[in-house]
């Protein structure tokens, strides 16, 4: 029931971006900001790295994607045995929910219950016109930087979420 | 003058270049210290734990929290309820946007002072402007997903926002409950360049949750350019991402 009530809140929250995304909405984006862009145009070619084109073919919908995870390694002992649910984290654009299964006093298995992949969206990009993207296999770069960018957000509502679910197992 | 301090759980590191940059690097600390204390979570005595404690009566809100919840209701009604600060379980979490409005709002105070030339970068999200100390353009690596030791990418983001959404969590397996041997989600990584910090944050966290077609998304966004590597070092950029490349 819960997974059906978090399954509807999604379609309609999505349904509802989709919405906004065709009348132009979405933030700061100016209207109807697909139109402008989508024109399929040739990859370029001046580039030194390999080039291959893209067209990303429509994802099936999903239910609630499921994710195990080793987890970093912990005292044994540490948690009483049993299934834990934890907290809805807020990702975003979408809520981040874990189970942790502690067996023999470790963290055997963590599963997502709720993970922010909105393919209803997805599905609406991949109607539209999708330009041919440019790709290449990624190379270590050496360089002095001011500074580096990097992820943080999905995974720090992963970590609130794992972090209530293992307090309710001490 | 650079500095780093970690706060809101969470590297800060400050460069300002201008003659009274020791003071200016400290206000700024201190503006991120403040925000902490009034948005944290975590810390029972913050303004929003009170606030979700019901001791706080809605008249008597900060500036600042007026500020966030506007532009979380803002964004609220753009996506049509899809982005909410309001969690299922009827408390207000505004972390989510707090990061971006806060680098925004710390180079907004920066600019406003007569300070060009400065670099803040808030655990990875970055906001530049002007040039720095060998008068040269300010620069930002791409962080390799795979080694976070190792850059991918060098790009001169030319006074724009720079956000990267993903995960690092190693050895971590997604797949679809109905057909497990099949990789239903393999990115990794989604930089997104924007007219500022705040909307290259909403933007790429908001592709990279649509997976492999978020780089589409962004590609569809006038003003807006990105990079998204997935699970095998592939990487896929937008038509305009290699005007900001080194």
């Amino acid at each position: 029931m819960k997974k059906f009530l978090l399954s509807f809140f999604v379609f309609f929250a999505s349904a509802g971006y989709v919405l906004s995304l065709s009348w132009g909405g979405g933030a700061s984006a100016a209207p109807n900001p697909l139109a402008a862009e989508t024109t399929p145009t040739a990859p370029t070619t001046d580039t030194p790295v390999p080039v291959t084109t893209f067209n990303p073919t429509p994802v099936p919908i999903t239910p609630t994607p499921t994710l195990s995870h080793t987890p970093a390694p912990k005292p044994k002992g540490q948690y009483t045995d049993g299934t834990y649910i934890g907290s809805q984290a807020d990702a975003y654009y979408g809520i981040v929910q874990v189970q942790a299964v502690i067996h023999n006093g470790a963290i055997a298995a963590v599963n997502v219950l709720s993970y922010p992949n909105d393919r209803r969206t997805s599905q609406y990009i991949n109607s539209q016109a999708v330009p041919l993207l440019q790709r290449e296999a990624i190379q270590v770069q050496s360089a002095d930087v001011s500074g580096v960018s990097g992820a943080s957000d999905t995974s720090a509502a992963f970590r609130e979420s794992l972090a209530s679910a293992l307090a309710q197992a001490k | 003058m650079r500095a780093t301090r970690l706060i809101m759980g969470m590297p800060i590191a400050v460069e300002i270049i201008d003659a009274n940059a020791a003071a200016h690097v400290e206000s700024i600390f201190t503006f991120f210290e403040e925000v902490d204390v009034r948005f944290s979570t975590y810390k029972t005595d913050s303004e929003i734990s009170k606030i979700n404690r019901g001791e706080i009566a809605a008249d008597d809100y900060s500036h600042e929290m007026r500020e966030i919840f506007t532009l979380a209701e803002k964004t609220k009604r753009e996506t049509q309820g899809f982005f909410d600060i309001r969690r299922p379980d009827g408390t207000i979490d505004p972390s989510g946007i707090v990061k971006g409005w806060a680098i925004q709002k710390a180079a907004e105070m920066l600019l406003q002072r007569g300070v060009e030339h400065f670099f803040l970068d808030v655990g990875g999200d970055i906001q530049s402007h002007g040039l720095n100390e060998e008068d040269e353009e300010w620069t930002v690596g791409i962080r390799s997903p795979f080694v976070l030791s190792q850059l991918v990418k060098v790009l001169i983001p030319h006074a724009q926002g720079v956000a990267t959404s993903g995960t690092y969590i190693r050895g971590q397996h997604i797949y679809n409950p109905r057909a497990p041997d099949r990789t239903i989600d393999d990115i990794v990584s989604l930089t997104v360049i924007g007219p500022n910090v705040l909307e290259a944050d909403r933007y790429a966290t908001a592709a990279f949750a649509m997976g492999r077609d978020g780089i589409s998304f962004v590609e569809s966004l006038p003003g807006f350019e990105g990079y998204m590597i997935d699970r095998n070092g592939i990487a896929t950029m937008t038509t305009g991402f290699q005007k900001y490349t080194v």
